[in-house]
């Protein structure tokens, strides 16, 4: 039992303070994680991995995951209710609000500083999943295999408009060769 | 009489709120962003539910709520069309498919995860997340980033989260906010003393 209210109670956290979406939801994820001692963050990779590739919310799909794995089916539902809950109650509760004031001074200022430091908490992250997935800084200094197939994909992302499924599929063969 | 039908149509609603979502949200491929175009076209063009210049604005509270993008969005069009129940119907024709199909395949993974191609295929992987997860802070770092302020509330959140570990990351974010509205704050009177100054110069004159 308490096993599942600390699912909730982290995953409604985690949700409350997703501000960005998607990614930007991750190193949050990858913190509270860590705390809690659940997985570490090559486990939590495998499990991006695994949530990217299915269609869906890739944080709610996390959420799921982890979930499931702390405690199998009812830990998944926990873990989504859990994610999913801040966002219906911000929405009935502020949309309307929101819609009023977005362009209000104070909200606009507060997106201003709140957006930036997301961009340095997944800024973070990366640096963070790079170094603990041994592709920078491991036992060799950077892996070359890791580095080469993260570099091509970043660059793949940021100039084309390559589906990310598409891509994770490719690096998995090109895995099965080169690994 | 007249009641039992509304009641009618109103259950007609929600079940077609829930399909719309139900059957949509499978093949939303990549999360929030590549759902936009999709729910478009499904919401405005097709069902006429909302009109393109409230969908807009659906999709910009969608994306500044926290919470997954398309999530937000599925809950704000179902409570613009049909209230509290129509949030809810479209958060759950959201929600219960991808569940059930992240259950599957996470299933899947275990049963898999020690065989040596899905190991070598997962070492190819993690790099392309680590990329993804880049590409999103350099993707919003284009249109957040608007000035020297913001890089330097950017850096100094990447540097506190690396080498102070023991403070919280949802502390980091609020404090972000706050003095995000700080040096708003202070910028508007910097702004204003100097355009006095300037206003008693050419009164001067």
């Amino acid at each position: 039992m308490d096993l599942y209210i600390d699912i909730l109670i982290t995953f409604l956290k985690i949700g409350l303070v997703g501000f960005g979406g998607g990614y930007a939801i991750i190193p949050i994820i990858e913190s509270e994680a860590a705390l809690h001692g659940w997985l570490d963050v090559k486990q939590l990779t495998n499990i991006i991995a695994i949530a990217a590739m299915a269609p869906g919310p890739i944080a709610a799909n996390c959420a799921t995951i982890i979930g499931f794995k702390l405690s199998s089916l009812e830990g998944a539902v926990v873990a989504c209710i859990g994610i999913t809950l801040p966002s219906l109650f911000i929405i009935l509760f502020l949309g309307k609000l929101f819609l009023k004031f977005q362009q209000h001074a104070l909200v606009k200022a507060i997106f201003y500083g709140l957006r930036a430091t997301i961009i340095g908490t997944i800024v973070y992250a990366a640096i963070k999943f790079a170094v603990s997935n041994g592709i920078i800084g491991g036992a060799n200094g950077i892996d070359v295999k890791s580095v080469l197939v993260l570099l091509v994909s970043f660059v793949l992302l940021i100039k084309t408009k390559i589906n990310p499924i598409y891509l994770i599929i490719l690096a998995g063969m090109v895995g099965i060769f080169i690994f | 009489m007249k009641g039992v039908e509304r009641n009618k149509s109103k259950v007609a609603l929600l079940l077609a709120l829930f399909w719309s979502f139900f059957k949509l949200s499978p093949v939303s491929f990549g999360g929030g962003f590549a759902m936009i175009p999709v729910l478009e076209n499904e919401i405005v063009i097709k069902k006429r539910w909302i009109d393109s210049k409230q969908i807009v604005d659906i999709f910009a509270l969608a994306q500044s709520a926290p919470g997954a993008i398309a999530t937000n969005s599925a809950i704000f069009i179902g409570y613009q069309i049909a209230g509290v129940t129509g949030a809810l119907a479209a958060m759950f024709g959201m929600v219960i498919p991808t569940f059930v199909i992240i259950l599957a395949l996470a299933t899947v993974f275990v049963s898999f995860q020690h065989n040596p191609h899905v190991i070598a295929a997962l070492s190819g992987i993690r790099p392309v997340i680590v990329a993804l997860i880049a590409s999103a802070a350099y993707k919003m770092a284009k249109t957040a980033l608007v000035d020297m302020s913001c890089w330097i509330i950017c850096i100094v959140s990447t540097l506190v989260l690396m080498f102070c570990p023991s403070v919280n990351i949802i502390v980091v974010i609020l404090s972000g906010a706050l003095i995000g509205v700080v040096i708003v704050r202070c910028k508007e009177k910097i702004d204003m003393y100097s355009q006095g100054k300037l206003a008693k110069q050419n009164s001067r004159k």
